[in-house]
């Protein structure tokens, strides 16, 4: 800056170099360093290397392969609409408005757990219901439930491991025997667990169903007093034994079919843990003696595609929750928050061929 | 004592000041907050998150009083020792710094506005989206929120870096204009040392 003309300039050396103002200097740096690894530590940059959402997303990709613009997991899916009506008894247990009688408008999901968009349909393949309940107040309640009756690890990074050990060999197209037994073997919870899911009985499809929470949650009253819960959604729909063999889109072909028909139905049922049913572990079920208590009625009567669908700009982040209802301690509920983001971010970037489920597999107009 | 107005302005107000280092300590709280929860999938994560997004908000509402703040009360001017290319790289850094202060929490509220998240601001307040309900746009922000993040802390490194220098190096009074707990702008008295004019 110019200085006026009429003051004399008495310019301050900028920089006096020397030994003092050179270990000054040092000491500067050294701060800045600091700063900066401190920095990059914390964002997982610097080993030891941390399980990151990036990570997680890459084990579900070594099972299943990229597919952009798809979910990293259940990405075989179709988008439904309905209606959630709560009959209040659920709300000396909570405060959660939808649990009070009245409707919230819902956008839910079906689909195949799975990595592979076009993966062909058959009835042992596990089946998730994914809802978006919408009360008027806004306190929204999203969920993922699955239709097995626990969940295979019980940390985020047990279940990445799992990924990596059961994914295909290459050469066979199946996990390969010799990672799948030493896992197992080291991981007791995880064996017990799925021997659990294979023994589950199979329903003839989507509409059918029990869909369960596995994850842990608290429901907290008026007074503030918390109850452990868990949940499933049970079909009003008569269960029926699956066929033996289906087409590649029996099963969406057949969720489509039954709401042409007419609505589907599912109750509410919330199961009350006691003190010593365990909330931070999914792979554990809880007695089936628990208090059950019919909180209201899921009606869906309308399918749609997932392109252009009302849930594919959407994520079932089971951490969306109402008041009145929060998560437990189970260790499954942030690593699912936290991958359902990047895999959202990830396909909310890409462009999506179609899905498997198209919008003319529906019928016009989206209404079945 | 009353300090006559003829006395040069040596210090920020009293409210720069604080809101200096209020805000230095939770934006940097934010960064190493914001780069650890996107980074990690364990339990951590919701209650970083739950931190993050009011922690936020409030950083932005901050900003603009020190902004308004920095507008209506001038800063102490820079002592004419100080070559012109630090005074521009003083002054772009410094609006950098408030267009930052200000963009992030935007971006971080309106990401989460464009991905039909409720933007929770504690347990039972949501603030309202300030974004259409749009996935690829929030994918965009997404990623904007990572790279205005880094930006915002390497240019926080560079700023204390120079802070430092004139602090331990250059000695030109630039470092207790912000760092001195004394009361006011002025002093009564010229202070040995000072070659502001
Ligand atoms: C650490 C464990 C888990 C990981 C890493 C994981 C990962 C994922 C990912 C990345 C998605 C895709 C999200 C999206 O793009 O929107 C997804 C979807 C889903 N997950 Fe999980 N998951 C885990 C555990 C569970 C559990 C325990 C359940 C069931 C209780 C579950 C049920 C679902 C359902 C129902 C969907 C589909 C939602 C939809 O239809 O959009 N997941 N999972
Ligand atoms: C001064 C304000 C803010 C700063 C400095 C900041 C900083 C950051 C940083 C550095 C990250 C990590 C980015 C990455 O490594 O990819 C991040 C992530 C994030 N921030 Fe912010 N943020 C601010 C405000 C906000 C606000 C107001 C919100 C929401 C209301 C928000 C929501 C988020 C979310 C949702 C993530 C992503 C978490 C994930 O990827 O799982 N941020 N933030």
């Amino acid at each position: 800056m110019a200085e006026p003309p009429d003051r004399p300039a008495t310019r301050v050396p900028f920089f006096t170099p020397g030994p003092r103002v050179l270990m000054r200097l040092a000491l500067i740096g050294a701060v800045l360093a600091i700063l900066c690894s401190a920095f990059a530590w914390t964002a997982g940059w610097l080993p030891p290397r941390r399980l990151t959402q990036t990570g997680m997303i890459d084990a579900l990709r070594a099972v299943d392969g990229r597919h952009r613009g798809f979910r990293s997991n259940h990405a075989k899916g179709v988008c439904v609409t309905g209606w959630f009506e709560g009959n209040g008894q659920a709300s000396r247990l909570s405060t959660a408005s939808v649990l009070r009688a009245g409707r919230s408008p819902v956008v839910g999901r079906f689909a195949l757990a799975g990595g592979m968009p076009f993966q062909a349909d058959a009835p042992a393949k596990v089946r998730s219901m994914a809802l978006r309940i919408m009360p008027p107040d806004g306190q929204e309640w999203r969920m993922g439930l699955n239709d097995i009756p626990v969940f295979v690890a019980r940390t985020a990074q047990e279940f990445h491991d799992l990924l990596l050990a059961t994914r295909p060999d290459p050469t066979t197209g199946k996990p390969d025997p010799a990672r799948v037994g030493p896992f197992m073997a080291t991981h007791p919870n995880t064996a017990r667990a799925a021997a659990q899911v294979a023994k589950r009985s199979i329903t003839s499809g989507f509409a059918d169903d029990t869909y369960r929470s596995l994850d842990a949650f608290r429901f907290i009253d008026a007074d503030g007093v918390v109850v452990p819960v868990r949940w499933a959604m049970v079909p009003l729909a008569p269960v029926q034994a699956p066929a033996a063999r289906i087409e590649a889109n029996t099963l969406f072909d057949g969720l489509i079919a039954a709401l042409r028909q007419g609505p589907l139905q599912w109750r509410l049922m919330i199961s009350i843990g006691t003190v010593s049913d365990p909330t931070s572990d999914p792979t554990v079920a809880w007695p089936a003696d628990r208090d059950q208590v019919d909180a209201g009625t899921l009606t869906l009567n309308r399918a749609e595609s997932e392109d252009n669908g009302p849930c594919t700009g959407i994520t079932y982040d089971p951490t969306i929750l109402p008041v009145g209802i929060a998560a437990s301690d189970d260790p499954i509920l942030p690593a699912r928050s936290s991958a359902y983001m990047r895999s959202f971010v990830i396909r909310s970037g890409e462009t999506k061929p179609p899905s498997a489920v198209s919008p003319a597999s529906i019928g016009p107009g989206g209404q079945p | 004592m009353t300090v006559p107005a003829t006395m040069p302005v040596i210090r920020f107000s009293v409210l720069a000041r604080v809101l200096h280092w209020l805000m230095a300590i939770m934006i940097l709280g934010m960064l190493f907050i914001g780069v650890f929860m996107a980074a990690t999938v364990g339990p951590a994560y919701n209650t970083l998150l739950s931190l993050h997004r009011p922690m936020g908000i409030l950083i932005l509402a901050l900003a603009l009083v020190r902004l308004g703040n920095r507008l209506l009360v001038p800063p102490p001017p820079l002592p004419d020792s100080l070559p012109a290319l630090q005074r521009a790289a003083a002054l772009g850094s410094h609006i950098l710094l408030y267009a930052l202060m200000i963009a992030m929490p935007l971006v971080g509220w309106g990401m989460l506005s464009a991905g039909g998240y409720p933007v929770v601001f504690c347990k039972g307040v949501h603030l309202p989206p300030i974004l259409p309900h749009d996935p690829a746009l929030f994918a965009l922000l997404r990623h904007v929120h990572t790279w205005l993040g880094l930006t915002l802390f390497a240019v926080i490194v560079i700023h204390l870096g120079a802070a430092l220098l004139h602090a331990l190096i250059l000695r030109d009074g630039v470092f207790p204009a912000m760092a001195s707990a004394r009361a006011g702008r002025r002093d009564p008295e010229p202070v040995q040392g000072d070659n502001r004019h």
